[in-house]
């Protein structure tokens, strides 16, 4: 698998959030990780302004791979885009 | 309360309105009844564990689970954003499992 930028932005209560990060864990994947809801204040919207430039709806898992943008735990679309 | 006992106190009320907990109780159901606990610890109300609450009780009162989006989306999905109500037919797979997009209006996420 090619050696993209990968970030999740995600919940620490959301379950397909939970389950983005096992995925990208059994594949071995390095990624950064952003529990949105663990942070607070300023920072924290500092954070939704980043992810709406990404996904305008902030809605979480949001998945960066590369220049590709998947929101939701789409299994399928992340494999593609780890491969491609 | 433990997710264990939140899970026997609301199964029969949820049941009773044709509301079911997904099947895959130790993967989804118990994890998620737990961050209804977690949020409500930390915001004071159980706001879906799977969306951002604004920590305002009144903005977020159309997501505090179980959510007002819960019904079209099971009627529509077979279940909740989130996964944790689900209908009989997607339990027992007699629909497919799809990701069920966000229903609710991204600019009640931002008032």
């Amino acid at each position: 698998m090619s050696e993209k930028l990968v970030k999740l932005y995600a919940l620490s209560t959301c379950i397909h959030c939970r389950h983005t990060k096992d995925f990208l864990n059994e594949c071995g994947i390095k990624y950064d990780c952003v529990d949105v809801d663990t942070l607070q204040g300023e920072e924290r919207q500092a954070m939704i302004d980043e992810v709406k430039r990404y996904n305008p709806n902030c809605t979480f898992p949001t998945i960066l791979i590369g220049e590709k943008v998947i929101v939701g735990f789409r299994k399928d679309e992340i494999e593609e885009a780890l491969k491609s | 309360m433990t997710a264990a006992e939140l899970f026997e106190k609301l199964r029969p009320i949820q049941e009773a309105k044709g509301y079911f907990f997904n099947q895959d109780r130790e993967g989804i159901t118990l994890p998620l009844l737990e961050s209804l606990l977690i949020n409500k610890e930390r915001y004071g109300y159980m706001v879906c564990p799977c969306r951002l609450a604004s920590g305002d009780r009144e903005k977020d009162k159309d997501i505090i689970c179980p959510c007002i989006y819960r019904e079209p989306d099971v009627a529509e999905y077979g279940s909740c954003y989130c996964g944790l109500y689900v209908s009989r037919d997607w339990n027992e797979g007699r629909i497919p499992h799809v990701p069920v997009p966000e229903r609710r209006p991204p600019e009640k996420m931002f008032l």
